[in-house]
């Protein structure tokens, strides 16, 4: 018997990717493509939305061809339903009803939350973690409870990674491969700790206060040279961390959980991993993290969450095959957890 | 300020651990006293640390001697160390409401004690929220009965902060109805009986109870004020037999 196969599509933000997987987890193929905008500039819906049309269709080509597999051999189509930018999102699901039908393949609609988690959790064998999924548009803390992973905490304003992105733009700063990538490496020659606001509420954290003050202090202190660029990142880092780590820790104790998986954009910066393994071994427990080729958004992960609501009886009629910028985590029955137990056995009989 | 002042008799013997405080009894000035220290994160930059320790340091001692201010009975607070980040206060002899309510529950309840106690619990609630002040960690276990005088002791304000919001006093109550829920079901319906002392207590009882009901139950509803100033609601509903009580709903149709 062959094993069931995906593709997978992700265009929520400011990248297009293919990925191609099948249900025991193995990566056939993942290429994606990054939508780079010059230093001090963000990305634009409409402009994004260009970009993911001009590279859509070649990565496909190139995703089949280094999986070395035919349109005939998927089982199925998953595609990000959401949630993310309007137009970029639009992409994938237009290609996506457009090749269900041309190739009569059914179509999964995936949380691009939900997907992060499977990712995550295929890829370092993490069995029930508390889940950090921070990125350039989430930040949350999950757990899975009951069918479905819950939030416990979350940024009540902007996302963790925008804060760090738009921080960059201040700095100008390139935004090759990544605004975040370069803050991090910056950071590292930082020496002086520069005092910011530290906003935790309960389970919950908040950036957009942080954000402000930093953008309006940090080009008098340059000025008057009080401090370094890299003074700013090191401390913009160690602060935003800082209330990561401490919720999730909260999240930690209130679930009575000892591991941490670290999914999402963000979840590749070394120093929050390392962070975040000091609060683990303190509690007895272990940190799971990847890098850059699992942490940023891909076509893979969405392919293999996809794959998992499929092999449990899930597809989307084409009717409902829509996008939507608010989808979020806790919306979505895993059903699929529920069956782990027998999710390996159902692998090796594939097989 | 220096705890360990008194030497001979400034021994530490460690009652609790949590995830951010240890709790050790000691002596203080030759009283008996309960010292609770917050330990740093290593995780952490060591100036925010320190700076974020001694904040919330300062935070639990101010609302501690706030609550005290508003009439509801804590620990005395006797020092305040802000280098060993030690909150240092007055060791109360008498069991935890827990015990008491678990106590009832495994020998039956009795009923004048019990009585004594929920009204007590309503009306130190009551008085905290008239004031401003959410205790942020409403369990059974952070409640004592002081001996002898059968007084209750409110303590633990790790988490308290200053609110006038309906939600975050609702929020806190909802905190304790989870707590009793899962603890002391066997005890009756407490909630309602505490419930009750607060509504007595409190002269906003009214958009925190509306706000607690809508917690768990549907959106759908407006308060008793939003009922006198909706000039749309005619004079039976406003007879209803349900005007002014908080929990059962007038729906908003």
């Amino acid at each position: 018997m062959k094993k069931m196969i995906a593709l997978g599509f992700e265009g929520s933000a400011n990248k297009i990717g293919v990925g191609v997987v099948t249900l025991d987890g193995s990566i056939l193929s993942n290429p994606r493509h990054t939508y780079i905008t010059p230093p001090g500039h963000g990305f634009l819906p409409r402009e994004t939305a260009q970009h993911h049309l001009q590279h859509i269709l070649p990565l496909i080509k190139s995703a089949l061809k280094t999986a070395q597999i035919t349109p005939n051999d998927i089982d199925c189509l998953c595609y990000t339903k959401g949630p993310g930018m309007g137009a970029p999102l639009q992409v994938a699901a237009i290609v996506v009803r457009v090749l269900s039908q041309i190739w009569n393949k059914p179509i999964v609609a995936v949380n691009h939350c939900v997907a992060h988690i499977e990712m995550g959790r295929i890829v370092t064998g993490a069995v029930d973690p508390v889940v950090l999924y921070v990125s350039g548009g989430n930040t949350q803390v999950i757990a899975y409870s009951e069918g479905r992973y819950r939030i416990f905490g979350e940024t009540i304003d902007i996302a963790v990674g925008n804060c760090l992105d738009r921080f960059a733009r201040v700095l100008t700063l390139s935004n090759d491969p990544s605004p975040g990538y370069n803050i991090e490496q910056l950071a590292k020659k930082g020496e002086k700790f520069i005092d910011l606001p530290y906003v935790v509420k309960g389970m919950d954290v908040s950036f957009s206060g942080i954000l402000s003050y930093i953008e309006t202090t940090a080009e008098e202190k340059l000025k008057n040279n009080e401090c370094t660029p890299a003074d700013l990142c090191y401390s913009l880092q160690e602060t935003l961390f800082a209330m990561l780590v401490e919720i999730t820790e909260r999240a930690m104790a209130h679930c009575d959980s000892k591991d941490v998986l670290i999914v999402g954009g963000v979840g590749c910066n070394e120093r929050l991993q390392e962070m975040m393994r000091i609060m683990c071994s303190e509690r007895g427990g272990n940190l799971f993290a990847t890098d850059d080729r699992y942490c940023v958004d891909n076509g893979a992960m969405i392919a293999y969450t996809g794959l998992l609501a499929y092999a449990s009886g899930m597809s989307t009629p084409l009717e409902e095959s829509t996008f939507t910028q608010r989808f979020r985590t806790d919306e979505v029955l895993a059903i699929w957890r529920e069956k782990q137990g027998s999710e390996n056995v159902l692998v090796d009989t594939i097989v | 300020m220096e705890i360990k002042a008194d030497g001979k008799d400034g021994s530490l013997v460690l009652v609790k651990q949590g995830a951010e405080a240890r709790v050790f009894e000691s002596t203080f000035v030759g009283r008996r006293s309960i010292v609770k220290e917050r330990f740093s994160k290593k995780y952490r930059h060591p100036s925010l640390d320190s700076k974020l320790t001694v904040k919330r340091l300062n935070a639990e001692a101010r609302c501690m001697t706030k609550a005290r201010r508003l009439g509801v009975c804590t620990p005395v607070l006797y020092a305040v160390d802000p280098i060993l980040h030690t909150l240092t206060f007055e060791y109360v002899e008498g069991p935890s409401v827990k015990d008491v309510f678990l106590d009832f529950g495994s020998n039956g309840i009795v009923g004048e004690r019990m009585d004594d106690i929920v009204v007590q619990i309503g009306n130190a609630i009551g008085k905290l929220h008239d004031g401003g002040l959410i205790h942020g960690d409403l369990t059974t276990s952070n409640m004592l009965i002081r001996d002898n005088t059968n007084q209750l002791v409110l303590i633990d304000f790790g988490l308290s902060f200053t609110s006038t919001l309906p939600e975050d006093k609702a929020v806190d109550l909802y905190v304790l109805e989870r707590a009793l829920l899962s603890m002391h079901s066997s005890c009756g319906n407490v909630m309602d009986r505490i419930l009750a002392g607060y509504r007595k207590s409190s002269k906003q009882w009214s958009s925190t109870l509306n706000k607690l009901a809508e917690g768990a139950n549907s959106p759908l509803h407006i308060s008793a004020k939003e009922v006198e100033s909706a000039p749309w609601l005619g004079d039976l509903e406003r007879s209803s037999p349900h005007y002014g009580e908080a929990i059962p709903q007038i729906a908003w149709y």
